[in-house]
């Protein structure tokens, strides 16, 4: 017999992990990005429960800075699949005047993201919090578990945590413990386009190239997509044919000039680019070992 | 496609021939090879793996610009690039310079994609080591060639048998160091096949790399013409992955069972051993009940058969109790339930096991208490001897009874990963402590149940003559035009001499250039046909096999620990 192709062997483990965490877990959550990573896990959730419903709910982070489409997206999936769809937002943040410009991409992020999802986990009594972060992405997520223990206050500690030999996970939590889990950590950004090649899953319009309204800053292309991003003098706004390979925030998302306007040429264009996608992530780029740092805080 | 920075690209044109193909992205039905990689620290192992990612262009042009300048910032090359930075993460490595933790890196040719398990390599990590082993198909073991075979590659090859992988490729890295002598190398291999002889391997290969040059890692080598074997990558692209867990018999560990209304009851989990279709009878352990699967569903779709490693959702004709933890069997491979087993532990943690402790155990989807009733032996992985022990420490291996709370449907090791390795949770800590692999039933013969091992063995050889079969029509490099003119060259001077010996016996020009003319159009394609034939057939070429080189097995020599 052949063996699994890979996708098929990717599909196999992400399934088995969202199963493990129905059937061992006591109150879980998958966090939802409305990304194409988040958009898999979706997919993938559906297969692994059916023909019953996806039995936990999907919380979003709402910063106020999504891009319009991404909402828009969300709250037509959240219908469609009949999700238990928990939006939350960090209303002490808010208060507060914290916003991506002004307060700078360090304090906001951990304001309007970090912070904002301890509240949530915390709010409702999550214990384990599905996430669609993969090794790939960044240097320091490659020693990530795929059930990531966190202490009380979600403080990541890379020394303690467990080892995960076969596919035995240790669900095992003291008071105050959670996990965050990682189906999707064995995808590549290039396994990720090609699944959603091939299962035809929807996603954010956004990934796809198109005339927008752009705004170069900094070497970055930002996309202006309310009047809340104001020109900088010499700043001028111009419309140019771009997509997004990580949808986050817009005002801390690059895009790329690209005219993939469909899954299979954005894949063909995976396969042959030369810029890994965190690249266009703004947060990342603030220290080396960054990622790092960010999680020992509880960052995703 | 970036220029190579620090190094020329010398490949012949053969070996870019091969380039081309290694970027291409993976196709839609490329396969995956799950790989772990260890070594000795100062052995290079960051570097080959940096070199194995740098050269099969995984990288891209941001993260090489933070290549070049974390290389000036905490390289130990000059002003080279430091590959090895590539894979030490975490800033607490970059500051130690060693690798603390198991790190996973992937890559992808178009044959397949790589799942790398990058494991550390001081002695204090083994844990880590035991970890990367435990769900990868080959191993690499690095050594440097200065150094040759040391007692960490001893500890290494013993830890990755254990785990049940049956296929090892050496490199003996670091080439460059030591003129690139064949020698050394030769002298390396003998070595290391010597102390494998113990060891259960279906392959072990020997690879002579240069991981900060690149020779024989993704390129060929002009350094080294006198190694006419294949180069790592191509190595592990050819490697047969899974053939083993697909033939054996059917197993599947009950990991979720889902009522979404009151006519379906599924079964979900992942097949751990064989395949199984509508209609085959099964007996669920430990009820011993039997039934007939009705469906499986893949991703939510019936599916007509299904084998290991699959997710899937299956229903039973009868309407059975079966739970989580339970284990649904082809009927004719029921397993035997045991209370008690000997089992192989790898120790973890910094308090050293004593007898009697008990602990949480998660083995296949279940979850049971454990105790360690005996401490059998320590196991001495230096020289692969047991000894006498009373206690056991942190990275120390021993063999034990476990006595379990309830009769449990275990599976050998070797037989069956899934079902036959486990982890013991600490009750207090809840810290995963230790790492185990079932041995045999305790008191028993060794075998867990007669029938099963007996089918078991069978497919076993079955599949490895298979795959030899196989290996012998795999290509060699004769390419048909070179057939054809060797056929036409042959055939003229065949003809020639006919025409003469038919000219001497029959005296008629005529008669003679008949039977020469005819014979030379149809033993043309005869030869053709044969010579085509024999350019996929390896059996007595020198120097050209692809094939993994057998390693030879004398059973007498085999170690005690296993089933």
């Amino acid at each position: 017999m052949k063996p699994l192709s890979h996708l098929d062997w990717l599909e196999a483990e992400s399934v088995y992990i969202l199963r493990e965490v129905a059937a061992e877990c006591r109150n879980p959550v998958l966090l939802y990005s409305i990304g194409k990573d988040s958009s898999v896990l979706l997919h993938l959730a559906a297969k692994a429960f059916y023909p019953g419903r996806i039995p936990f709910p999907v919380l979003h982070i709402d910063t106020t800075w999504k891009f319009r489409d991404m909402i828009a997206f969300r709250d037509r999936r959240a219908a469609e699949l009949g999700l238990r769809l928990i939006v939350h937002t960090n209303r002490d943040g808010l208060v507060q005047g914290i916003d991506p410009f002004r307060s700078g991409s360090r304090l906001y992020t951990d304001v309007m993201k970090t912070q904002a999802l301890r509240q949530a986990l915390d709010l409702y009594g999550f214990d384990a919090a599905i996430g669609g972060a993969r090794r790939d992405e960044e240097k320091s997520r490659a020693k990530e578990r795929i059930f990531s223990l966190r202490a009380p206050q979600h403080r990541w500690d890379p020394r303690r945590q467990r080892p995960e030999p076969w596919r035995l996970y240790n669900t095992r939590l003291a008071p105050g413990e959670s996990v965050r889990v990682f189906p999707l950590s064995n995808w590549t950004e290039l396994d990720v386009w090609m699944y959603i090649e091939r299962e035809e899953i929807p996603i954010v319009p956004l990934y796809f190239a198109a005339d927008r309204p752009v705004v170069r800053r900094d070497g970055t292309l930002l996309m202006r997509d309310d009047d809340r991003l104001e020109l900088q003098p010499g700043e001028t706004v111009e419309t140019r044919k771009v997509r997004f390979r990580t949808l986050g925030c817009y005002p801390l998302t690059g895009a790329i000039e690209s005219n993939a306007a469909s899954v299979a040429q954005i894949v063909a264009e995976t396969a042959g680019l030369r810029r890994s996608e965190r690249d266009g992530r703004l947060i990342d780029h603030d220290a080396s070992a960054s990622m790092e740092q960010k999680k020992r805080e509880g960052y995703f | 496609m970036h220029e190579p920075l620090v190094f020329d690209e010398t490949a012949s044109r053969a070996e870019d021939e091969w380039l081309v193909e290694t970027r291409a992205a993976p196709s839609q039905g490329a396969d995956l090879l799950r790989f772990v990689i260890s070594g000795s620290v100062d052995d290079g192992k960051s570097t080959l793996l940096g070199r194995l990612l740098y050269d099969s262009q995984r990288l891209r042009d941001d993260e090489l610009a933070n290549l070049v300048k974390d290389s000036a910032r905490y390289g130990s090359r000059g002003d080279e690039i430091d590959f090895a930075l590539l894979v030490d993460g975490l800033a607490a490595e970059r500051e130690q310079g060693i690798t603390i933790d198991v790190a996973y890196r992937y890559f992808a040719t178009r044959r397949r994609s790589f799942i790398v398990a990058d494991t550390p390599g001081h002695e204090q990590y083994t844990r880590n080591m035991a970890t990367g082993a435990s769900t990868a198909d080959v191993a690499v073991i690095l050594l440097d060639a200065r150094k040759g075979l040391t007692a960490q590659t001893r500890r290494h090859l013993f830890i990755v048998s254990m785990l049940g992988i049956r296929r090892v490729v050496i490199a003996v890295n670091k080439m460059d160091l030591v003129a690139f002598a064949r020698e050394r190398f030769d002298l390396i291999a003998d070595q290391c096949r010597q102390m494998t002889d113990r060891l259960d391997l279906a392959s072990l290969d020997f690879v002579p790399v240069s991981a900060t040059s690149g020779d024989n890692i993704v390129n060929g080598s002009r350094a080294m013409p006198w190694y006419r074997g294949p180069t790592l990558l191509r190595l592990l692209e050819t490697v047969p992955v899974g053939e083993e867990r697909t033939s054996a018999s059917f197993r599947f560990p009950v990991q979720w069972v889902t009522r979404p209304n009151a006519d379906f009851r599924g079964y979900g989990g992942m097949i751990a051993s064989g395949s199984a279709a509508p209609g085959a009878r099964v007996i669920c352990h430990p009820s011993g009940q039997t039934a007939a699967i009705g469906q499986i569903l893949v991703g939510g779709k019936p599916v007509l058969r299904a084998r290991a490693g699959q997710s899937v959702l299956l229903t039973l004709t009868a309407d059975l109790d079966v739970a989580r933890g339970d284990v649904i069997v082809a009927e004719a491979g029921a397993i035997k339930l045991v209370r008690e087993a000997q089992a192989h532990l790898f120790w973890m943690d910094d308090q050293p096991l004593r007898k009697g402790r008990s602990f949480i155990a998660r083995i296949g989807t279940s979850t049971a208490t454990a105790t360690v009733a005996a401490i059998d032996h320590a196991i001495d992985v230096d020289d692969y001897r047991e000894v006498d022990a009373e206690a056991v420490d942190v990275n120390g291996l021993a063999g034990v009874t476990i006595a379990f709370d309830r009769p449990m449907p275990l599976v050998p090791y070797r037989e069956c990963r899934d079902l036959g390795g486990f982890i013991l949770i600490d009750r207090i800590s809840n810290d995963t402590v230790a790492l185990g692999l079932i041995v045999a039933e305790a008191g028993g013969e060794g075998k867990a149940d007669g029938a099963i091992t007996r089918t078991g063995r069978r497919l076993g050889r079955l599949g490895a003559l298979r795959d030899r079969a196989f290996a012998r029509l795999r290509r060699t490099p004769e390419r048909p035009l070179r057939s054809l003119f060797k056929a036409l060259t042959w055939r003229t001077t065949g003809s020639v001499d006919t025409f003469i010996l038919s000219f001497i016996f029959t005296g008629s020009a005529k008669v003679s250039a008949a039977i020469s003319g005819t014979e030379l159009m149809t033993k043309l394609l005869l030869y053709y046909g044969h010579e085509r034939i024999w350019a996929r057939i390896k059996f007595g070429l020198r120097g050209l096999s692809a094939e993994p080189r057998r390693h030879r097995r004398d059973p007498a020599a085999r170690s005690a620990f296993q089933p």
